[in-house]
């Protein structure tokens, strides 16, 4: 894995997502700063994490997906490169136009930061081949403006075409109202864009890989990630 | 000893004042709006039936030719100011 973390100011999850990966595949990723225009020679999965890019300002990722940095993130996109965005990342990937729809305001209006379940839709994905189809994990959250929305017209599409990859759910896998913590619709955590090669989810999955945190179910998307790109170092 | 200032008053270039408001569109849930909204009821503000929360940016534009300034504020909206899946946005040319 050569993968390369996006750095923006504002940003305070790329350690831990460096951290992960090179805990995880074995290789240690590159940092990559926001003004630069191309991504390092060799990059097979680009990461954008999580934090408060430009301070939330206008919204939440709006500054950071008019980076210099994210015209090379488009090309690579485009040419099949796998892009995982998390938290303020998903945020970025939206505004950026590499994956449909918004992330608003959390319904009930509150910061939300406490573990979460989630329940893996679908594991013939390059991210989610470490897990099964219909498996509950639990992960963190952390987030004010999580709460995704689409028109109706798109909603429509990526429920029809499989693109839902994580829901919130109960630990049981029931998907019902009470586990949807910031009102999203149809309960939705995680997307990916057409090509399947672009990955954007609120919930943290590089904060559950340790056993000394006390849970490893995040481990199964990086795992996967590492065994879908075959080169585990 | 201060610096001299860039322009003097003579000098300074004419700023042609605009406005661009940011909506959100209708059917989008603005749990801000609904929040300002139950915060006016507790206050005994009466007769206030919804409040939806946008954004408005008043901006100063170099120049002085409004059919221009009017192609320049809706490219800074459409690219950035608004994000048009859940905002709907105005532009005005104050003077």
């Amino acid at each position: 894995m050569k993968a390369a973390i996006l750095v923006f100011p504002g940003i305070n999850r790329e350690r831990d997502m460096a951290r992960t990966l090179k805990l995880v595949s074995g290789s240690t990723p590159n940092m990559v700063w926001h003004t630069d225009h191309e991504l390092p020679a060799g990059t097979d999965l680009v990461v954008v994490p999580g934090g408060f890019s430009y301070g939330d300002y206008l919204r939440c990722g709006a500054i950071a997906a008019r980076s210099p940095i994210m015209d090379a993130v488009r090309a690579f996109a485009a040419k099949g490169g796998l892009v995982l965005g998390v938290c303020n990342g998903f945020q970025i990937l939206c505004e950026s136009g590499l994956l449909p729809g918004a992330l608003m305001r959390n319904a009930q209006l509150k910061f939300i930061c406490r573990d979460v379940h989630l329940k893996v839709e679908r594991s013939d994905t390059p991210f989610t081949r470490g897990y099964n189809a219909g498996q509950v994990i639990r992960v963190p959250v952390a987030h004010g403006e999580g709460n995704y929305i689409a028109d109706g017209e798109t909603i429509a599409k990526l429920e029809g075409d499989g693109r839902v990859i994580f829901r919130y759910a109960s630990a049981d896998g029931m998907i019902e109202p009470n586990s949807n913590h910031n009102g999203a619709i149809n309960a939705i955590a995680g997307i990916v864009n057409e090509q399947g090669n672009v990955l954007g989810m609120m919930p943290h999955p590089e904060n559950h890989v340790e056993e000394a945190i006390g849970r490893t179910d995040g481990r199964g998307l990086f795992a996967g990630l590492t065994e879908a790109l075959g080169r585990a170092a | 000893m201060f610096p001299a200032p860039r322009h003097d008053s003579y000098g300074k270039p004419h700023l042609m004042k605009a406005r661009v408001t940011v909506t959100l569109k209708t059917g989008i849930l603005d749990p801000q709006g609904k929040a300002i909204e139950g915060a006016l009821r507790s206050l005994g503000v009466d007769g206030v039936a919804s409040v939806r929360q946008g954004k408005v940016f008043d901006i100063e534009l170099e120049g002085a030719d409004p059919k221009k300034a009017e192609v320049l504020l809706k490219e800074a909206a459409d690219r950035l100011l608004a994000n048009t899946v859940i905002e709907n946005y105005r532009v005005e040319v104050v003077g």
